[in-house]
């Protein structure tokens, strides 16, 4: 089981629905986001090309923000899910200094939040917050291990980048170029 | 009489002779469904700990079907899209996910106001109770009606609550009943459209995008406009591999999704659309049998278009002629399963309706219109209203202030009932009070200055918003009407592929002491002796009714929010070789327009160009951000969150000759000489034209007690202060406006918001 | 042009607009840190080689501060943390990729023997001191006879501890100015360097002086060397760590870096020890000091430049 999230840059309209819905769903304060979208125009008037990017924790294969945790609380749970356990957070910052995606940030209570796949929502068979609402369906998420899942089969099929590979930290999110 | 004016109050000014009302007093006149009712019917558990209860956004007018979710304190927890609804399809767009936040707004208006004056003359508002602020209004209400006659009474709305106090003006004996969703966003469409297939397009448009395999867009930035089913569909054509061209002097979000992006010069587009025109018909490109089977006055079309050249259309719109030929034929290959997109705030530059008469004819030449990929023909369920008595029939309305103009505008023109308003002599009567729910006009309108003066020259004005937004400022009482989440409202009943009907239900008790507008027009109803025109106690009774006559009940509708209905049409498109009488004079579609030539406008559209910025000045050009709708969201938490100020878009060419630099903070100066409140943040971007700049509207809010929008970005509308009459139905043309920039504010008097 | 933002005004406090989850704190730990390491080297060094007379301040008074800047550096290592009174968890456990948990549990086994060290000693600081239970005499009496094991102790954890405080930030792949491996032994060095330095602002004694500046001259000619070696390993290295190089050469870091951590820190302070080897009579104070604020600055421009250093995608 390996989870993983495709998205489809060619339909991602940059309207930031994923962040408000992963902040609902899943109480993200105010002024906090587990999520972002970046908005990227190369060119000159009128040559131009514009890519959006809906953006979250990657959950690295090769995590350096679990590796320099020094409580465990940062771990890889099942299905290559990285989280953090709150009461082992010590808030020391390392996990975020080690995260080339500035993808976690710490939480007003002290410990350390990112993404978590809205493993909760896992659970129960649903897809994540953002994947749900997406209004152009351009967010694909399942398991990478199983050949017929949809985001096996859509990275398959399209042209894709991962971001930093040379970082080295094997990221799980295909951006579907 | 000398009128007194009214200042603005800021509604911060309210603490200060505030009388505190005790809580009991807003159940004192024995209303069933608050009183009795505490905790609303429903929620059903979900298989999650939370619970849900169905409504439908209120956040923009796509009106999608959704579900509120609490936690299991009860809370408020997410908003979500209903499966079964078309036109959200399950996924709720960015503004209705974080609806959350309109009901958690901190700001939101308390309680009843009125407008008092103090010894020292200083107006101010004092808090009241709901029987006090409604004794109030319907005495003032009764004064103009006995000095001026009903029809002298006013409504503005856009919203829900509407339907209730439209029933209650009616009933009262007025039609002066207008909403800014007409001549100040689709009329012109709508009127184009009638007068070429007719019938408009109403809402949402029945555009078959996600079948399409070629998707025109001029000016109507899906993406950014988040009409969500619109925004869905076009995601669907895009992995279908469709077409897309945009029109656009700015890179919108549309553009860099499509295949072909043409950077018009703004103000030209007609010139764009006669070209493509003549290109489809010069190169044989249109559908022949459809042109012939269903339309009239092809050859008068044909005539009328012969020079109008892609090189002609060059020197005007700067797309040159190869591009202008080349997209041609790409619609031309996909007819027609082709959609030349009718936008929907179409008031630009005062021809709109010939501009979008010109998108009809292209529609047609391409037989789109009632085929797959193209329109399909919607349906609707039938829903009987609530009986009632017969509503009287008013002797005036605003109509007769326009001595004859726009008479082919087929709703009311907000702007017009505004006219209306101001005392003329030449009228025997003039509009004395308005009721304003759920618009803010004096941030929706253009000319803010004449919106103003009509306020100044009323008797008496209430307003029915939930939010201290600027038109509250102006009333003489405010209402506080309760959010989406926490009432009921009449069914939505939208046109669709599948007719639907749907139900908005309370999810948690009316925060503060806020209340529906139902309730608000019912009170009074009653206190004026209308209560026969509404004749059920409580709004469930009400909707149980209306849904027991199309086999549904409140009980079922609670549960599922979305019942579907099967069609009355057996199919979407018009089969092969089909005879269908069109509902215009020759029962044709009409490329040369019969009924326009009758109250004497151009039959077939004509080119005119318009005013180009002066030397220094640059156009200004406003539009939607996904996160935001108008001014509504603008204080939002959730969408704040998201962004919380406007920019204003700057080619990198003009932000160089002026020296500014990406971030930097400019005042704005329109025409007029009329500059912005607050200065606005440059974005240099190659994004636009060098002869534009662009914002997103709805910013700018100059009212304190809006804490999270106060004075975040500019607001274009303060800068709209002239406008380009649509002659035909009277829309306000917003984008002959032209601005300039100040590094600091010029001191000055200080034009009062 | 190339234009990139963050569209739906991603704004974590902390991470955005660039990274500053680290403030003063983490800098001011890593160089009491460094200081520590570099005294109880030297402590344990001259101690082991028997020059603890000829070296007594090395050996036995400037040891003596080692506990009160380990607990302040401790401290602020504490006041760093965003969760504070999980503080325990760091002690639950031990993971041996994460370079915060080797100093944690490095400096737990420094703390205690750094605090022996200074017990045995600290009469030679404060010479009317007494141990006023006999269970206390009795203990110091006893680990006398460790000394050496002590000594030993101490120079392999100093090492590590030195290496340690340029490992924490080494570590982090993520931000390209500290990703390179000479921070460790850079850090260790300078570390080392101002431990010397400190020790010759203790000293009343000239040829513990003079030695001690021979070592700290030597000392910051290998940082130097390793300076230079480090901008130029950025320089032929990707694009980002040349761009985090450019916040150094040109950029905004360059004149605080040249001018005060570089020439003030490093080669006046050499320049002057070097003058005094050839007899000049400059003011002793002048050149330790010099080197302790350079070490100061070093590590808070090192900790907060590479915050804003980072990859680009
Ligand atoms: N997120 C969000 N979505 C919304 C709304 C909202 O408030 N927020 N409001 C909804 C409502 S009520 C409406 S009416 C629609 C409006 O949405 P649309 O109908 O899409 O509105 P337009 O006026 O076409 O939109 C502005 C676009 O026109 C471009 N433009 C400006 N001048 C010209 C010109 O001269 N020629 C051409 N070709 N283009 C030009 C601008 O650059 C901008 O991209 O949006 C709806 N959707
Ligand atoms: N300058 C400029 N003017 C424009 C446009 C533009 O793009 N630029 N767009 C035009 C278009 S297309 C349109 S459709 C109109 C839209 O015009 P409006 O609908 O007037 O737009 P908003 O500014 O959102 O004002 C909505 C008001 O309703 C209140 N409100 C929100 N929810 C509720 C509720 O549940 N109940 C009640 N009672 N009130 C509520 C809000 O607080 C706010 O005061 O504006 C038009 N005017
Ligand atoms: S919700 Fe979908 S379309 Fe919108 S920004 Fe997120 S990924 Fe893109
Ligand atoms: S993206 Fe960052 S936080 Fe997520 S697993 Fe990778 S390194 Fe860790
Ligand atoms: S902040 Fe928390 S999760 Fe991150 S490394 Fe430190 S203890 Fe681990
Ligand atoms: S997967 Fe869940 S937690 Fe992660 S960004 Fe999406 S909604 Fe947020
Ligand atoms: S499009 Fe968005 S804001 Fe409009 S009704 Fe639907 S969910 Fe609500
Ligand atoms: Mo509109």
């Amino acid at each position: 089981m390996r989870y993983a999230m495709a998205i489809d840059t060619k339909k991602c309209v940059g309207c930031s629905d994923c962040v408000v819905a992963c902040q609902t769903e899943n109480n993200v304060p105010h002024g906090y986001a587990r999520d972002w979208i970046i908005e990227v125009i190369d060119g000159t008037y009128p040559q131009l090309e514009l890519e959006y990017r809906s953006e979250r924790c990657n959950h690295c294969d090769n995590a350096p923000c679990v590796r320099c945790c020094p409580t465990g609380a940062s771990f890889i749970a099942d299905g290559g899910i990285v989280k953090v356990e709150h009461d082992k957070c010590i808030g020391c910052g390392a996990c975020i200094a080690a995260c080339p995606y500035d993808a976690r940030f710490v939480h007003p209570e002290g410990y350390v939040d990112k993404c978590t796949f809205c493993d909760h929502r896992l659970e129960k068979g649903q897809d994540p917050a953002c994947v749900a609402v997406c209004p152009t369906k351009c967010l694909y998420f399942g398991d990478m291990d199983d050949p017929n899942s949809e985001v096996s089969k859509v990275v398959k099929k399209r042209k894709f980048k991962t971001l930093i590979p040379e970082a080295g930290t094997e990221p799980q999110l295909y951006f579907l170029i | 009489m000398v009128k007194s004016r009214r200042d603005f109050i800021k509604i911060s000014a309210l603490g200060a002779t505030g009388v505190a009302v005790g809580s009991n007093l807003i159940y004192a006149d024995g209303d069933k469904h608050v009183k009795t009712d505490k905790q609303p019917k429903g929620p059903y558990k979900q298989p999650s700990e939370l619970t849900r209860t169905p409504t439908y956004c209120e956040v923009c007018f796509w009106k999608c079907a959704g579900w509120i979710h609490k936690n299991e304190k009860g809370k408020v927890q997410k908003i979500t899209g209903n499966d079964d609804d078309p036109n959200s399809n399950g996924r709720f767009c960015p503004r209705g996910t974080g609806g959350v936040g309109m009901y958690y707004d901190e700001d939101r208006l308390k309680t009843p106001l009125i407008r008092v004056k103090d010894k020292y003359g200083k107006q101010t508002f004092r808090k009241a109770s709901w029987d006090e602020a409604l004794d109030y209004t319907a005495k003032k209400l009764r004064k103009v009606i006995e000095e001026h006659g009903p029809e002298c009474i006013a409504l503005f709305t856009h919203g829900s609550g509407g339907k209730y106090f439209g029933n209650l003006v009616k009933a009262l004996g007025s039609h002066n009943i207008a909403a800014p969703s007409y001549a100040q966003c689709r009329g012109p469409r709508e009127v184009a459209f009638i007068a070429t297939f007719g019938d408009g397009l109403s809402s949402p448009e029945p555009t078959d995008i996600r079948d399409t395999q070629c998707l025109v867009l001029i000016g109507s930035h899906i993406g950014e406009n988040m009409h969500n089913g619109q925004v869905q569909e076009m995601s669907d054509a895009i992995d279908k591999r469709a077409t897309i061209i945009t029109v656009d002097p700015r890179f919108s979000t549309a553009a860099s999704k499509s295949k072909y992006w043409l950077p018009i010069k703004p103000a030209t587009d007609l010139a764009l659309l006669l070209a493509w025109i003549n290109v489809i018909i010069e190169e044989g490109l249109y559908d022949r049998d459809y042109v012939e089977k269903y339309t009239y006055g092809f050859e008068q079309l044909k005539e009328h278009v012969k020079n109008m050249t892609p090189e002609w259309a060059y020197g005007i719109t700067t797309i040159k002629p190869d591009v202008i030929r080349k997209t041609a034929r790409e619609m031309g290959h996909a007819s027609p399963s082709v959609i030349i997109h009718p936008g929907r705030h179409v008031t630009w530059y005062g021809d709109d309706t010939q501009r979008l008469r010109a998108v009809a004819i292209l529609n047609a030449l391409l037989g789109s219109w009632g085929r797959r990929g193209g329109f399909y023909i919607p349906d609707k369920a039938k829903v009987p209203g609530v009986p009632h008595p017969e509503y009287p029939k008013p002797s005036r309305t605003w109509r007769d202030a326009m001595s004859g103009k726009y008479e082919l505008a087929d709703l009311a023109l907000a702007n017009g009932v505004c006219d209306a308003t101001i005392p003329d002599p030449s009228l025997n009567c003039s509009i004395k009070a308005w009721i304003v729910n759920g618009t803010n006009l004096v941030t929706t309108l253009p000319e803010r200055q004449k919106t103003i003066e009509a306020i100044q020259s009323l008797d008496f004005i209430a307003v029915v918003d939930t939010m201290p937004m600027e038109i509250t400022g102006f009333a003489d009482v405010v209402f506080p009407e309760c959010t989406y989440l926490e009432r009921y409202d009449s069914l939505r009943v939208t046109q669709h592929r599948e007719p639907t009907i749907t139900l908005r239900m309370p999810a948690v008790e009316p925060k503060y002491d806020s209340k529906p507008a139902w309730w608000i027009a019912k009170q009074l109803a009653n206190r004026m002796g209308k209560e026969e025109y509404f004749p059920f106690d409580t709004i469930e009774e009400e909707l149980d009714w209306q849904l027991k006559q199309v086999g549904s009940s409140l009980e079922e509708m609670q549960r599922i929010g979305v019942k579907k209905f099967k069609r009355q049409y057996d199919d979407l498109y018009f089969k092969d070789g089909e005879d269908i009488e069109f509902n215009t004079n020759t029962g044709k579609i009409e490329l040369y327009s019969t009924s326009l030539e009758e109250y004497g406008f151009d039959p077939i559209p004509k080119f005119t160009p318009h005013p180009e910025p002066p030397e220094g000045y640059y156009r200004l050009i406003y539009g939607r951000a996904p996160m935001h709708t108008f001014s509504r969201t603008a204080n939002n938490p959730n969408l704040t969150d998201l962004m919380h100020e406007n920019t204003l878009w700057m080619n990198p060419i003009v932000a160089k000759e002026w020296g500014f630099e990406n971030g930097q903070k400019v005042y704005l100066q329109n025409q007029d000489n009329v500059v912005s409140t607050f200065p606005i943040k440059i974005r240099v971007t190659e994004r636009i034209r060098w002869d534009s700049v662009y914002m997103v509207h709805g910013f700018g809010h100059a009212n304190r007690k809006l804490t999270r929008a106060y004075g975040q970005g500019a607001s274009d509308s303060e800068l709209i202060t002239k406008v380009m009459m649509d002659p035909i139905m009277g829309g306000t043309g917003m984008r002959g406006n032209f601005v300039t920039f100040l590094t600091s504010k010029p001191v000055k008097e200080e034009a009062r918001s | 042009m190339r234009e990139e933002l963050i569209v739906s005004g991603r704004s974590n406090p902390l991470i955005d607009p660039h990274l500053e989850i680290w403030e003063w704190q983490i800098p001011a730990y890593l160089f009491l840190g460094g200081l520590a390491a570099g005294i109880l080297f030297f402590a344990g060094l001259f101690y082991l080689r028997g020059r603890e007379d000829k070296y007594p301040t090395a050996v036995r008074v400037a040891p003596v501060f080692v506990p009160v800047l380990l607990a302040i550096g401790l401290l602020f290592l504490f006041l760093d943390l965003k969760h504070k009174f999980y503080f325990w968890r760091l002690y639950t456990s031990f993971s041996i990729e994460s370079p915060t948990s080797w100093g944690a549990w490095t400096l737990l086994l420094v703390m205690p023997l750094s605090v022996i060290w200074a017990a045995l000693y600290i009469e030679s600081v404060f010479p009317k001191w007494d141990w006023k239970y006999t269970w206390a005499k009795d203990a110091i009496k006893f680990l006398s006879g460790y000394k050496r094991e002590m000594a030993w102790g101490m120079v392999v954890l100093a090492i590590i501890l030195g290496i340690y405080t340029g490992i924490l930030l080494s570590a982090f792949n993520a931000r390209p100015l500290w990703n390179t491996s000479i921070l460790g032994p850079l850090f260790l060095t300078s570390g080392l360097s101002t431990g010397a330095a400190f020790i010759v602002l203790l000293s009343k004694n000239k040829t513990e002086r003079h030695a001690m500046g021979m070592i700290d001259l030597m000392l910051i000619s290998i940082e130097v060397a390793l300076i230079i070696h480090m901008f130029m390993g950025f320089k032929a290295s990707t694009r980002v760590q040349i761009e985090a190089a450019d916040m150094f050469l040109g950029g905004q870091f360059t004149a605080t870096f040249w001018v005060f951590v570089f020439s003030l820190g490093l080669i006046v302070p050499a320049f002057l020890e070097f003058m005094e080897t050839k007899g000049k009579r400059i003011p002793f104070y002048i050149a330790p000091s010099l080197v302790i604020f350079g070490g100061i600055l070093f590590r808070f421009i090192m900790v907060h430049a590479g915050q804003l250093s980072r990859w680009l995608y």
